[in-house]
């Protein structure tokens, strides 16, 4: 079976990032944490999942190409 | 003050230790005699050695809790940073070491999503692995970027990430010489060269080419030597992460190398070649991003670029070389004198420019393996380019944190204190960089990233040493020595059971490295001489129709040889006659230990290049057409004409030469 590796990509990066916004936004920062006022684990984890969306946005994409009559 | 910086680390970490190094370690120029003296007792019971070079002082059973925790309150009392992330840690049990670090929930989920997608990878590629070809080579169906990342990530062990941050430390941004002169270059010319021969002559492994190229004896040389440095470089990488993690995080020294190389092993049984490929590109990617918010912070803390460019002007005036030595990376190469690396330009640029770098990317099958399992001729000389992009950017984020650290321990910058622990001779130890900073910047959520990160590299390295090593052994040494003749079936069989051997050496050699840890630099000392002139044998294989099988195998016993007379004949300053060198007397020092292994790399390569000329004019001519689609004169090129401009070979690795030229140009 061939696997699309932008397909496992994706998910990681969507779950990790939502587990890391998830504890960013529950959990009060530290001042440290909290640079120039920035919830950085929060902040991260958006980065994080923003990215793994895009994987499977590609994976899908190309999943509808490799389906497409030739 | 290096005694005062450890015990208000230990302290601020929530133990104490005692940092005493053992008696007689500061008069001895090199931190081997006090390795062999730390390593009586076993890893975890007081000492730890990082990289074989440093002995590290850890917490121990008599850890003050009640004095962290009252300390502890009152850090968090005064909003002070990274005390209440943490927290001190449990009492040590029978001789564990105690962590720095301890994990959150979020933390350790986030460890264990990954490890159950690692293992899913592999059970979902299993059902695709039918033939021999699809275990060792993935089928050859792996498109150019998951390739390119591969070829990219299968370099990229967390003993070089951690490796690079030490050398930021130590050598600044003249560590981007091991990128920009020290990779790309020679990605580019093994894309535009040498991926031809290697796919083209269908070749399984680099040691079988050297058979259809020249002869038996070679292959057997190169085969043979290549398993068993394969094998040991992941054993020693299983013992670093071993280490770490009973470092920072308490976790036993035995029992964590189990449990990743269990996971390892699983999934390279399962999926293969194509699951060591799909998680290196995993790796590829936890590591930028478990590793760019540790810039980012990092950055912030010493007050940007600018910043820290000051910081590091101060801490090169503090030792004697002008301020942009830590900034530069070209400038101050016009005498060995003028820099913190101890290189002048010619040594740096035909050492590591040339043979070190083109040895390793050419004819390493670690990295050669990923571009052979491409989908197409054209994918697989792709791959070597892909990789050329990340590979231009990473020093940003390997190298610069190692600057920063070298900027807040000892130029001044920043603003909460960083200390880095002493090595027991005073001086830091810079190979703690990445999991200090890990520690000292991140909250939980992202420590839970950084140390996936910085674990995933660690078993990517494993698995990669382990699928060249399957590979190697069944197609270069069991089937033509041991079982011949046998149908795929069963050679699909030995790549597995040969995968379970990889792990389980991989292992005894880790315990191995722990109980003598001496035997490490012996061993890369060793493997440092079989690699330096193996260049030599491929360029003039593939270049030159005229060199045989004799002068093959002969040159490149000569150059073992030159190799090992160099490094005997010469010292690095402040050396005793040992493993440093000078065991056989003393001709030269060199001023330091990188001029030295570089100087050593150059006469290796040099006299296996002469070696098989001579012996190969005084011998046989190969037959001409014994050497079609192995030979540069005696093969068609490739039609690149028929490709898009834009994925022309040639066209890209113009541009991949003119990016690292442009960046080395900005850096100079």
């Amino acid at each position: 079976m061939t696997l699309d590796i932008r397909l496992p990509i994706g998910l990681l990066f969507a779950l990790l990032g939502l587990l890391l916004a998830g504890y960013g936004l529950s959990a009060a920062p530290s001042p440290a944490a909290a640079p120039a006022g920035i919830n950085v684990v929060a902040a991260w984890g958006g980065v994080l999942a923003l990215f793994g969306v895009a994987m499977l946005a590609l994976w899908l994409r190309g999943r509808r190409r490799a389906r497409r009559p030739a | 003050m290096p005694r005062a910086a450890w015990a208000a680390w230990a302290a601020w970490a929530g133990w104490t230790c005692n940092p005493a190094p053992p008696a007689g370690a500061a008069a001895r120029p090199e931190n081997r005699a006090t390795d062999r003296e730390v390593h009586e007792a076993p890893p975890r019971r007081g000492f730890v050695v990082w990289g074989g070079r440093v002995p590290l002082c850890c917490g121990d059973e008599n850890r003050e809790r009640g004095g962290a925790g009252r300390s502890g309150r009152r850090r968090r009392a005064r909003g002070a940073a990274r005390a209440d992330d943490l927290a001190g840690p449990s009492p040590a049990r029978g001789g564990a070491v105690n962590g720095a670090i301890r994990l959150a929930a979020v933390d350790w989920a986030i460890l264990a999503t990954y490890f159950a997608f690692v293992l899913g990878i592999g059970v979902v590629l299993t059902r695709g692995v039918r033939t021999s070809e699809d275990f060792f080579l993935s089928g050859r169906h792996i498109p150019a970027w998951v390739a390119g990342l591969a070829f990219m990530s299968a370099n990229l062990g967390a003993q070089e990430v951690i490796g690079m941050a030490a050398s930021g430390a130590k050598y600044g941004m003249m560590t981007s010489h091991f990128y920009w002169i020290g990779a790309i270059p020679a990605m580019v010319f093994l894309a535009v060269f040498m991926m031809p021969f290697y796919y083209g002559s269908r070749a399984r492994s680099v040691p079988e080419y050297l058979r259809l190229r020249f002869d038996e004896k070679t292959r057997g040389f190169n085969a043979v030597s290549f398993s068993c440095m394969t094998v040991m470089s992941s054993g020693i990488s299983m013992y670093a992460m071993g280490l770490l993690l009973n470092l920072l995080l308490g976790w036993d020294f035995g029992a964590s190398m189990w449990l990743c190389a269990g996971i390892v092993l699983a999934y390279i049984l399962l999926g293969g070649l194509t699951s060591a490929i799909y998680n290196e590109v995993l790796q590829f990617f936890l590591i930028v991003f478990g590793f760019a918010p540790l810039v980012l912070l990092g950055l912030h803390d010493v007050g940007g670029w600018a910043g820290l460019q000051a910081a590091l002007a101060r801490v090169a005036t503090a030792q004697g070389f002008a301020p942009g030595a830590w900034s530069d990376s070209w400038r101050f190469l016009g005498s060995a004198g003028a820099n913190p690396m101890g290189v002048e330009w010619f040594g740096l640029a035909m050492g590591l420019g040339f043979v070190l770098s083109f040895g390793y990317w050419c004819t390493d099958f670690l990295i050669v393996q990923r571009a052979m399992a491409a989908e197409s001729m054209a994918a697989a000389r792709r791959t070597p380019l892909v990789a050329t992009l990340p590979k231009m950017l990473f020093p940003f984020l390997v190298i610069v944190p190692g600057m920063i650290a070298v900027a807040l321990t000892q130029g001044g910058g920043g603003g909460a204190p960083f200390v880095l622990p002493d090595k027991g001779d005073g001086t830091p130890n810079f190979d703690l960089v990445i999991p200090v900073m890990l520690g000292h910047y991140f909250p939980n959520g992202l420590l839970g990233l950084g140390l996936t990160a910085l674990i995933a590299s660690f078993m990517s390295g494993m698995a990669g040493n382990v699928t060249a090593f399957n590979t190697v052994w069944t197609n270069d040494i069991y089937q033509p020595y041991l079982h011949p003749g046998a149908g795929d079936r069963h050679y699909l069989w030995m790549g597995r059971v040969a995968t379970l051997g990889g792990v389980l050496l991989s292992l005894g050699a880790a315990y191995l490295v722990s109980a003598f840890n001496n035997i490490m630099d012996v061993l890369q000392l060793v493997f440092a001489f079989i690699n330096a002139p193996l260049f030599a044998t491929f360029l003039l294989g593939m270049f030159w129709r005229r060199a045989n099988g004799d002068g093959a195998f002969t040159g490149l016993l000569a150059g073992t040889a030159v190799a090992a007379l160099h490094h005997g004949l010469t010292l690095p300053p402040h050396a005793l006659a040992g493993i440093k060198g000078g065991w056989l007397g003393l001709v030269h020092v060199y001023p330091s230990e990188m001029a030295q292994n570089l100087w050593t790399a150059i006469f290796a390569f040099a006299a296996c290049f002469l070696t098989t000329v001579v012996v190969s004019l005084l011998g046989r001519a190969p037959p001409r057409a014994a050497l079609a689609g192995l030979v540069y004169s005696e093969t068609a090129r490739a039609d690149d004409g028929a490709l898009p401009r834009w994925q022309r070979p040639a066209v890209l690795g113009a541009l991949a030469l003119g990016g690292a030229l442009a960046l080395n140009w900005i850096f100079r």
